[in-house]
């Protein structure tokens, strides 16, 4: 893995570990902001976008790169090796992204299997941006940011943690 | 002058492997300090310890007088790492990767420039400030390794196996750098596992093995104290010559079909070698770190 060993270098700067986790963190929060920017723009394209309401995506896109982005550090410090990157994508990306209410509407699903779809961040994330990209602001998209900003902080410190245990020796 | 790193009691474990136990020493400013000693003997973890990227287990380590558990930043900032392995960036060109790292010292970017240039001409690497880092060959990165090391002008310029790898022409070019800086006041830690590299770059040196210090000293006076002046050298020696050897009480040493006599009076020994050689080939000469 050659970033560990460029984390290596750095960190004999007056930089720490902690900085570089929170520079990774900060770039991964970046492009996902880039990406959903992207994403608006062809969208806009086909005349999907409610502005001005829309462009309240761009900051949540923040909110949102900085909860994966962290969600994405503490992945990278538990996998044993590299090669096991494929166990969180397949276990949890993959059920997430598909039952987080992308791609069809959670009502057609068992109260249960809704349940355990609002428990999953993607959800929460998938329904602010469709309400605000149709133009709508509900008093409940509240709860979703909660959700978000109380999940975030304790997968940055966890992350971090996880890091360390791994690059410190 | 107090010294610029000063160690007590100095302990490093991992889990249940002690990699050093209780070491002390001290290294003073404008010296070349070696650590010599096999892979596994704590040259690493020392090394570890002093740029603070290794928490210390147990003892007393101090660099500029500062605890390495208290003012890490402060303590990294003036010092100069280069490190075994090749941790370039592989993304950016070679000019590129000074000026970067000269960024997390907070050094401005025109200084970062012009400070690149400097080193890059110092280390003759001025002509492929654009080449990639994988096109570089291992002497080159080595180079740009140790010119990353200089770019906040250090205090003290760490060198953890430098030569390790490298070609004979290579490894020169290192050396000759390295006594230039050394030549300019610059004090500097050096760990090698090679003799020769120790008694040719270091004012003082410690040999270290399973984490402990076995010796401490100037190469020469180590050489002098712990073995002798010469040796004389007999391949193909005749068994007689062994029993010859414990009669008189000299320190030798044997392998398959070379036997080594440590002297300080070479001339003497290897006239009486050469009365009991039947049909071998001694032959003498001064000795230093390196016996091959």
């Amino acid at each position: 893995m050659h970033y560990q060993r460029t984390f290596d270098a750095i960190i004999t700067t007056p930089l720490s570990l902690e900085d570089v986790m929170a520079g990774e963190l900060l770039w991964g929060t970046t492009k996902g902001t880039i990406g959903c920017a992207l994403m608006m723009v062809a969208i806009s394209a086909f005349g999907l976008l409610h502005y001005p309401h829309a462009l309240l995506i761009l900051p949540f896109s923040v909110l949102a790169g900085l909860f994966f982005a962290g969600l994405g550090l503490c992945f990278t410090g538990m996998v044993p090796a590299i090669d096991s990157f494929n166990f969180p994508t397949f276990l949890f990306i993959m059920p997430m992204f598909l039952f987080s209410g992308t791609f069809f509407p959670l009502d057609v699903l068992p109260r249960w299997a809704q349940n355990i779809a609002w428990s999953l961040p993607l959800t929460h994330v998938a329904n602010v941006i469709r309400e605000l990209g149709l133009g709508r602001m509900p008093a409940d998209l509240w709860w979703d940011l909660v959700y978000l900003v109380a999940a975030t902080v304790p997968l940055w410190v966890l992350g971090i943690y996880l890091m360390k245990r791994r690059l410190v020796k | 002058m107090p010294p610029v790193i000063e160690a007590r009691n100095l302990t490093k474990r991992y889990g249940q492997l002690t990699a050093l136990e209780g070491v002390t020493f001290a290294i003073q400013a404008g010296e070349c300090f070696g650590f010599l000693g096999p892979n596994g003997a704590g040259k690493m973890s020392t090394v570890k310890m002093i740029h603070c990227s290794s928490p210390v287990t147990a003892g007393d380590l101090e660099v500029f007088g500062m605890d390495v558990r208290r003012e890490p930043r402060t303590i990294k900032a003036r010092i100069g790492v280069c490190q075994q392995e090749d941790n370039l960036d592989p993304d950016f060109s070679v000019k590129k990767n000074l000026t970067v790292f000269a960024r997390y010292f907070g050094i401005p970017a025109t200084a970062a420039e012009e400070r690149a240039r400097e080193l890059l001409e110092f280390m003759g690497l001025w002509e492929r400030r654009d080449a990639r880092i994988r096109e570089l060959s291992g002497g080159l990165k080595r180079r740009l390794v140790i010119a990353r090391a200089l770019v906040n002008r250090p205090d003290l310029l760490i060198l953890d196996e430098p030569t390790t790898g490298l070609d004979p022409q290579s490894r020169h070019q290192v050396w000759d750098r390295v006594r230039t800086l050394r030549k300019q006041g610059k004090t500097i830690l050096l760990t090698t596992h090679y003799m020769d590299e120790a008694q040719t770059l270091c004012d003082r040196l410690v040999i270290m093995d399973h984490g402990t210090i076995l010796v401490e000293g100037p190469p020469a006076e180590l050489v002098r104290s712990r073995v002798g002046r010469e040796v004389v050298e007999i391949s193909g020696f005749p068994q007689a010559l062994v029993g010859f050897m414990r009669e008189r009480g000299w320190s030798f040493e044997t392998d398959t079909d070379r036997l080594w006599i440590y002297t300080d009076t070479g001339e003497a020994v290897f006239t009486a070698a050469c009365t009991i050689r039947g049909r071998s080939t001694p032959s003498s000469r001064p000795l230093c770190l390196s016996r091959t």
